[in-house]
């Protein structure tokens, strides 16, 4: 599938290679100056329970980083304080440079960051088109937007099948399509997915694994939240492992692949 | 058996029906998007009706208009002045009291509506006092047209039909209700407002993520399902004449009767319990039960409450895979 699938804002990856401190980024991938996604030290919790202990991370122009870590450890509440669902009680989010810390979720979907969250969360009595509509509800480019319907389907063929059922009524592996294609009609720079492969089966989550890459190549950059290190680790390029709130290894996706101590605690080799 | 007076209450209770309807659907509307029974929702009807009378007392409309122009011209002004004012006041009312407890336990918001029910209905009292008002009914309330059905009988049983009258009022309140229900569906259904309504209702979270800004869609929910009940008020005064400052409680009482009875959540059930829960109503008057209409409705919302909560459009939530 060759379909160009950038973000609205042309910041695809083009090919300006930049030497960089930043271990194991795939050549050819742009680096630019500033990443497209930065945490500093972010700091956030539920109540009294601390849920993020110091978090800092980067996300560049075109990359896949996953993110690894046992349940508990603060994947899913990292991307909510990125996508705005939260905010950090300390720290600093930074998009494209930009502070994005304070700002309300609703407003950074029109900034350019997708969400497809952990549970699909996808509108179950909305009929399958609503649901892609809604993922548009920020845009204004009629246009466009009808050529993405186009777009979505072509990335998944089963919804088009079903657009007109109620959301509530397709399987699992159909709802996390939707999920993704629903976050992929707000052309997001930035697309957080969280556990997509999360109650597939197999099969599934090789397809769903196929397509993160497809959407990747087609210039949108993602951070992925996986329980499937073995699969996760093979799309991406560089990782984060997450443990108790704070990363407590980053380096590229083969070198954490072969890493002893996350094969014990994550690739159950 | 008259058919006559069947007919005729049939009618009738199309009217109070679609009255109840208009009121109702604010109910179901508020409760689908935030899951809060908003017990000051009569009340807004209520003061929609007392809106009007000063509206009324303030342009100087004593009496029945019989200029058509006329007619049309202050209908338009009466509606659009109740709608607005009671759209805003609906708005005022999530901002202070609602907004403030959304993360609050559900008792919280639910107690803080009775509240609002009690200060909307003193302020009222404050203003007008407690005695019933005259309001000028603007169409002559008696205008219309009477017709017979044909009597017959079939073996020993006679069918008979006394005069049915149908007055330019009750056409009037039941087309104005339905277009407006029509319009309230296609605006749901159709439009990226309405689609956001919808949305935030059923995972407000999500719906963030697609770029709704929930503040906002409350706020319009509530603006809609207030000028919903304000147009109500107006329907009110047209049809009796009359309004009282504890007169949103009943009608109030029995458009959330409706609204459980249709499925709440659910604007074309709210519309069909608003029709349904007025023919009952009609009818056991009609019966000579008239002093008991009220326990029949409520005996219904029990029944309903206990044997079919989801209503008779509830929605069935589709559970996520």
């Amino acid at each position: 599938m060759n379909i160009p699938f950038g973000p609205r804002s042309a910041a695809g990856p083009t090919g300006v290679t930049t030497a960089d401190a930043t271990a194991a980024l795939p050549s050819g991938v742009s680096s630019g100056t500033t990443p497209l996604l930065k945490l500093t030290e972010v700091v956030a919790s539920y109540g009294a329970i601390q849920a993020l202990r110091g978090v800092s991370l980067e996300v560049r122009h075109g990359e896949i980083v996953t993110m690894l870590g046992s349940n508990g450890a603060g994947k899913s509440t990292t991307l909510r304080t990125i996508s705005g669902l939260m905010h950090p009680r300390s720290g600093r989010i930074e998009l494209d440079g930009h502070d994005i810390t304070e700002v309300p979720a609703h407003k950074l979907v029109r900034q350019g960051i997708g969400h497809a969250p952990e549970g699909r969360h996808i509108f179950n009595r909305l009929t399958v088109l609503e649901n892609l509509q809604m993922g548009a509800y920020s845009r204004r480019d009629r246009s466009a937007v009808n050529a993405d319907f186009d777009r979505v389907f072509g990335l998944f063929p089963r919804l088009r099948e079903r657009r007109d059922q109620s959301a509530g009524t397709l399987s699992g592996g159909e709802q996390q399509m939707l999920a993704i294609g629903r976050a992929l009609m707000a052309r997001p720079k930035l697309l957080l997915l969280d556990e997509p492969s999360m109650g597939l089966s197999p099969v599934l989550v090789e397809q769903i694994f196929s397509i993160i890459r497809d959407i990747n190549s087609q210039g949108t950059t993602i951070l992925l939240v996986e329980q499937n290190a073995q699969m996760a680790l093979q799309v991406a390029s560089r990782g984060y492992i997450l443990q108790t709130g704070q990363i407590v290894l980053a380096d590229s996706a083969e070198a954490l692949a072969g890493n002893e101590e996350v094969k014990k605690a994550y690739l159950g080799t | 058996m008259d058919a006559g007076i069947l007919t005729q209450q049939l009618l009738n209770g199309l009217t109070i029906g679609a009255m109840y309807a208009l009121i109702a659907l604010g109910y179901t509307m508020v409760y689908g998007i935030i899951e809060l029974i908003n017990f000051a929702h009569g009340d807004v009807f209520m003061v929609g009706s007392f809106v009007t009378l000063w509206l009324l007392s303030t342009i100087g409309v004593q009496n029945t208009v019989n200029d058509p122009v006329a007619l049309v011209g202050l209908l338009i002004l009466m509606f659009a002045f109740s709608m607005v004012v009671m759209g805003l006041v609906g708005v005022l009312i999530e901002r202070f009291a609602y907004r403030p407890l959304r993360r609050a336990p559900r008792l919280a918001p639910l107690i803080t509506a009775i509240g609002v029910s009690f200060i909307l209905q003193n302020i009222i009292q404050v203003l007008y006092g407690t005695a019933y008002f005259n309001v000028p009914q603007v169409i002559d309330p008696l205008a219309g047209f009477s017709f017979k059905l044909p009597s017959f009988a079939i073996g020993g049983f006679a069918v008979t039909s006394s005069l049915v009258t149908v007055t330019w009022v009750h056409v009037f309140i039941v087309v104005l209700a339905v277009a407006m229900m029509v319009a309230l569906q296609v605006f749901v259904r159709r439009t990226n407002l309405g689609r956001a309504m919808r949305s935030t209702a059923i995972d407000r979270e999500a719906a963030q993520l697609m770029g709704v800004d929930i503040n906002t869609t409350i706020a319009l929910t509530f603006f809609i399902g207030s000028a919903l009940a304000g147009a109500a008020g107006v329907a009110w005064t047209l049809n009796y004449g009359l309004t009282k400052f504890d007169n949103g409680f009943q009608a109030g009482l029995k458009s959330f009767t409706a609204a459980v009875l249709g499925g709440i959540g659910n604007t074309t059930g709210a519309a069909i319990g608003g029709f349904l829960i007025a023919f009952i109503e009609v009818f056991s008057s009609q019966l000579g039960y008239s002093r008991w209409s009220e326990a029949i409705v409520f005996t219904i919302l029990i029944l309903v409450l206990v044997f079919k909560p989801t209503g008779i459009l509830g929605q069935q939530v589709a559970e996520r895979a």
